[in-house]
């Protein structure tokens, strides 16, 4: 078992998501940075979806009861274990009465602590997820607690084995402070002037400080509707960018509604929203840059295919 | 109009069948996800029902955008001879006006009714629920009667009521959850739609048909 010590910000328990639901209007939650939270899994003999800990805006401070591995991945953060500090990206051993702690350092927004075995929590709606809105899944559909008692599923392989393991630098994501992130554009690309296309895919959008697990607002030249900003509502998904009647436009992201009434421009691709997941709002900005469907698709096998080859002994 | 299939972002696929709110347009959406749904093909995650649009989640690593494409073109021939699936019926008793439905009254005046005939015109129609979303549960329900279409509030309470029952345009609706809302409430239903922890977490399915029945009236 691992014990929370401390919590701040948004700590809570993640999958890889719930689906199956979205047709009852039941988002698919999930991690912000389903690449880093695949890794930290991968780094602890875990498989890719077994649930983990997602922390953004604060820190969160463990003890553990027995020997386990753990692993952490993501950016803007650092783990110290007993008195050792290590970089994200590595797996570890920790002893009984232990304390792991995940602390802000360095450029980045979000940040995934796996154990070996993975959480053992009960799924709601076929998921560990936990969905702040809805107060349902992970933690009792809450934040992380001090005094939160964290119990840890059967390991299959050997501890020994698992730890001192790194993924490599050249099969991590190019994370940086302004991003160029990849778009498919559509479906309703042809509701907006071409003018609005061409500032879209040529100038720089900040990230709000209103940003959360639900959207990416985003702050830039604003785009223009050809005919309003109404649409039937129809379903959506992570990464589909919005624009309401303002013009600027919004990306959905992990707990983002199931379906939308505004058009949306054009989407963010699966192998570079963790790019656009960990921008600072507020701060950061990115550029999008047109792709097709098959170039995402070969994008992001390769992306995945660098992950499961790239785990290394340290 | 031909239904037209185009990709939404790399991961998802939408089919349009039309650009309107219509019932005969949501029945063929309704009977497409059945057919889809039949299948049952590794790397398709799931399909959403909306009004005039069928979205289609994938994973990538699995299935090429042809791929799905294909599949979704020859199960489209199929929509019209596909034997129609008998709906759900559902009832649905409402406590109308007082507490329970605080726009009730508003609305009545605003159509010149009485609001025994909000009520009547509210529990003679049968609905569809055309596509669920918003939050957890919540079935979008088409068509109201003409002489109750009514547009939403101005300014969206901060908080409605789970189980109240609401108009807004053409649509009725129940609010699932404590949410905020925009939609008139008419009436409270005592009726439990979502639950997490039960087996059958929803009360109601895309595609469903609904009747109201007046359980009582909130005076």
């Amino acid at each position: 078992m691992l014990e929370v010590i401390d919590a701040s910000g948004l700590a809570t328990i993640q999958d890889l998501g719930r689906r199956g639901w979205r047709r009852f209007g039941v988002p698919l939650s999930g991690p912000m940075d389903a690449f880093a939270f695949q890794a930290a899994n991968l780094l602890a003999g875990n498989s890719p979806d077994a649930a983990a800990i997602e922390i953004c805006g604060g820190e969160i401070e463990l003890r553990s009861n027995q020997d386990y591995v753990i692993a952490a991945a993501g950016a803007g953060y650092s783990l110290s274990v007993y008195t050792w500090e290590f970089q994200l990206w590595d797996s570890c051993l920790v002893r009984p009465g232990w304390r792991i702690r995940l602390k802000k350092n360095g450029v980045g927004t979000w940040a995934y602590l796996a154990v070996a075995g993975g959480f053992d929590i009960t799924p709601i709606l076929d998921s560990r997820s936990t969905y702040l809105r809805g107060h349902f899944g992970g933690m009792d559909g809450r934040l992380l607690q001090s005094g939160d008692q964290l119990k840890v599923g059967t390991v299959k392989l050997s501890l020994m084995d698992l730890t001192a393991r790194t993924l490599i630098e050249d099969a991590r994501p190019a994370y940086g402070e302004s991003p160029k992130v990849e778009v498919v554009l559509g479906p309703q690309n042809e509701s907006f002037t071409d003018d609005s296309i061409e500032t879209f895919l040529s100038s720089s959008y900040r990230v709000s400080t209103t940003s959360d697990r639900m959207g990416y607002r985003l702050e830039g030249a604003p785009l223009t509707h050809l005919r309003g900003a109404d649409l039937i509502s129809e379903g959506m998904n992570i990464g589909s960018i919005q624009v309401p009647a303002d013009g600027q436009p919004i990306v959905m992201m992990a707990d983002c509604a199931t379906t939308g009434g505004y058009p949306k421009i054009a989407s963010v691709i699966r192998a570079d929203l963790p790019l656009l997941a960990q921008c600072t709002p507020g701060k950061d900005s990115v550029q999008f840059k047109e792709t097709t469907v098959e170039a995402a698709h070969e994008k992001y096998r390769v992306m995945i295919e660098k992950m499961r080859n790239g785990i290394v002994d340290s | 109009m031909k239904p037209k299939i185009s990709p939404l972002g790399d991961l998802a696929l939408l089919i349009r069948f039309g650009d309107e709110i219509d019932l005969e347009i949501n029945r063929r959406v309704h009977a497409l996800d059945a057919l889809l749904r039949a299948d049952t093909i590794a790397g398709i995650i799931e399909t959403v029902p909306a009004y005039s649009t069928l979205l289609v989640h994938y994973d990538p690593l699995a299935l090429t955008y042809a791929q799905i494409s294909d599949w979704v073109n020859m199960e489209m021939e199929r929509i019209e001879s596909s034997a129609s699936r008998k709906p759900r019926r559902i009832e649905v008793p409402v406590r109308y006006g007082g507490a329970s439905g605080p726009d009730l009254e508003w609305v009545a005046a605003r159509h010149h009714l009485s609001i025994a005939d909000v009520i009547r015109l509210h529990t003679t129609q049968t609905y569809t629920v055309s596509m669920m979303g918003f939050t957890p549960g919540f079935p979008y329900m088409g068509k109201l009667h003409a002489s109750l279409v009514t547009p939403r509030l101005d300014s969206p309470r901060t908080l409605v009521r789970a189980g109240s029952v609401a108009i807004a345009g053409e649509q009725t609706g129940i609010y699932p959850i404590d949410s905020p809302g925009g939609w008139r409430l008419i009436g409270w239903t005592p009726l439990r739609l979502f639950d997490p922890s039960s087996d059958a977490p929803f009360l109601f399915s895309p595609g469903d048909e609904v009747r109201y029945t007046v359980e009582a009236m909130d005076a």
